[in-house]
Formats: C-alpha cells, sequence, structure tokens
C-alpha cells in the first residue's frame, strides 16, 4: 500500500521535494509524520501540525490507505 | 457567480470585488484589506510569498464564508487571498460583507478575516531587507514560546 505525502512550505523547505511515496501497513497519520520526521529531521514536532487526508481535514489518528494523500499542515499565517 | 472564497495569483481589485457583495436589500457594507507591510518583529521586510494549499484551502475557506452568511444574516460575503509574490502595499487579502445594518456587517467581517488567518492551510514567508527569510509563525515554531 502506498500513501503519497504533499510538502508545503517549510516542510517542503526541509524535506527537499514536493511530494514523497510511502510504503504503509495500516499506519496513522501521526505515525506517517514520525517516520518522515526521522528521515528529513523536520523542526516541527508532530503537535504544532494539522493533517489533511485527501483533502480534508482530520486527525492524527487517521488509519492510511492505499491511495491516501497526506498533508501535514505547519502553523499557518495567511492574511 | 464568481464563488464566494478564492485564491488569486493576480493583484486584488477592491472596487470590482466591493461590487461582487452589492446588494439591495443591504444597508451597510463592510470591507477589509490586509496589507503588506515593510517590517515584522523590528526587521525591515523586503516582500513575501504566500503559498496556499488549494484543494483545502478552497474548501474551507467557502465554508468560513458560508458559515458567516449564516450566522450573521449577510446578504453577501466574498474573500479573496493573494498566493505567489507580493510586494510592500500590495493587498494580500480581501474580506467584503453586506447586511441589512451595519453591526452585524462589521461582526461578522472580522469573524471572518480572523477564521482566514487561523484556520486556512496558508504560508507567508517574509523575505528580509537583509537578505534572509523565514516561514512566518515557523522559524521559532520547535519551542513552545511560538505558539
Amino acid at each position: 500500500m502506498i500513501a503519497t505525502t504533499v510538502w508545503y512550505s517549510i516542510l517542503r523547505d526541509e524535506a527537499g521535494r514536493d511530494e514523497e511515496p510511502w510504503e504503509i501497513h495500516g499506519e496513522t497519520a501521526g505515525h506517517l509524520y514520525i517516520r518522515a520526521s526521522a528521515r528529513h529531521s523536520f523542526s516541527l514536532p508532530l503537535e504544532r501540525l494539522r493533517v489533511a487526508v485527501n483533502d480534508a481535514f482530520t486527525d492524527m489518528d487517521h488509519p492510511l490507505r492505499d491511495g491516501d494523500k497526506v498533508v501535514f499542515i505547519a502553523p499557518v499565517g495567511g492574511g | 457567480m464568481m464563488r464566494a472564497f478564492r485564491l488569486s495569483t493576480d493583484p486584488l481589485e477592491p472596487s470590482s470585488l466591493s461590487r461582487e457583495v452589492a446588494d439591495r436589500s443591504s444597508g451597510g457594507f463592510v470591507s477589509f484589506e490586509g496589507w503588506v507591510r515593510d517590517h515584522h518583529e523590528g526587521d525591515a521586510v523586503d516582500h513575501l510569498e504566500y503559498e496556499a494549499y488549494p484543494a483545502l484551502c478552497e474548501s474551507a475557506g467557502a465554508a468560513i464564508v458560508e458559515q458567516a452568511v449564516e450566522r450573521f444574516g449577510l446578504r453577501r460575503a466574498v474573500a479573496v487571498h493573494r498566493t505567489g509574490p507580493l510586494s510592500i502595499g500590495e493587498i494580500a487579502v480581501w474580506v467584503g460583507v453586506s447586511s441589512d445594518h451595519r453591526k452585524e456587517a462589521f461582526d461578522a467581517c472580522e469573524w471572518i478575516i480572523d477564521r482566514i488567518k487561523h484556520d486556512l492551510p496558508i504560508w507567508k514567508k517574509e523575505f528580509l531587507v537583509d537578505g534572509g527569510s523565514r516561514w512566518v509563525r515557523c522559524h521559532a515554531c520547535s519551542t513552545k514560546a511560538a505558539a
């Protein structure tokens, strides 16, 4: 099963790419961030983020499925 | 009919945007413009870049405007946010609402801009006059003080 992270803002800068596929084994969104953080040394801890799966806000306990698009949302600053 | 919330890479034109909320039953119109200023936290800012997560911004932004119309009994409401590079003095975000009376228009306009700033996945990167750059609200994100 493959889920794809799409990185924005500081997470894209730190990951050095726009998108990234991940082999998943039934883990949650939060678990995926921990894996990604180990790979990319993200400066943001999980507690500072929100997450969207397939373009809808959800929570870090959301179990991932094949084909999911996952976006971790760093603290926002629009306006 | 234009969507009530949208992103724009083009400069915002308040005179044409305000016509979108014109309504014969409205007695009050309130708008808010967020401008790019030349300083932040004591540093001189050269320009900004806004980045959005478009699909979620558009659905969540539309929900914010719809909720405001319902909650405050507005006649019409529109909000537009810029993305991409912006110069000092440009309008980064425009919110306009019309309603029968002024109080709900003032309250709704403030409510919408607060929700946009707090909830929508839009990020602001500052490019400083001294050459540095940083994501606003993220440059000290790993410390609790930044909350």
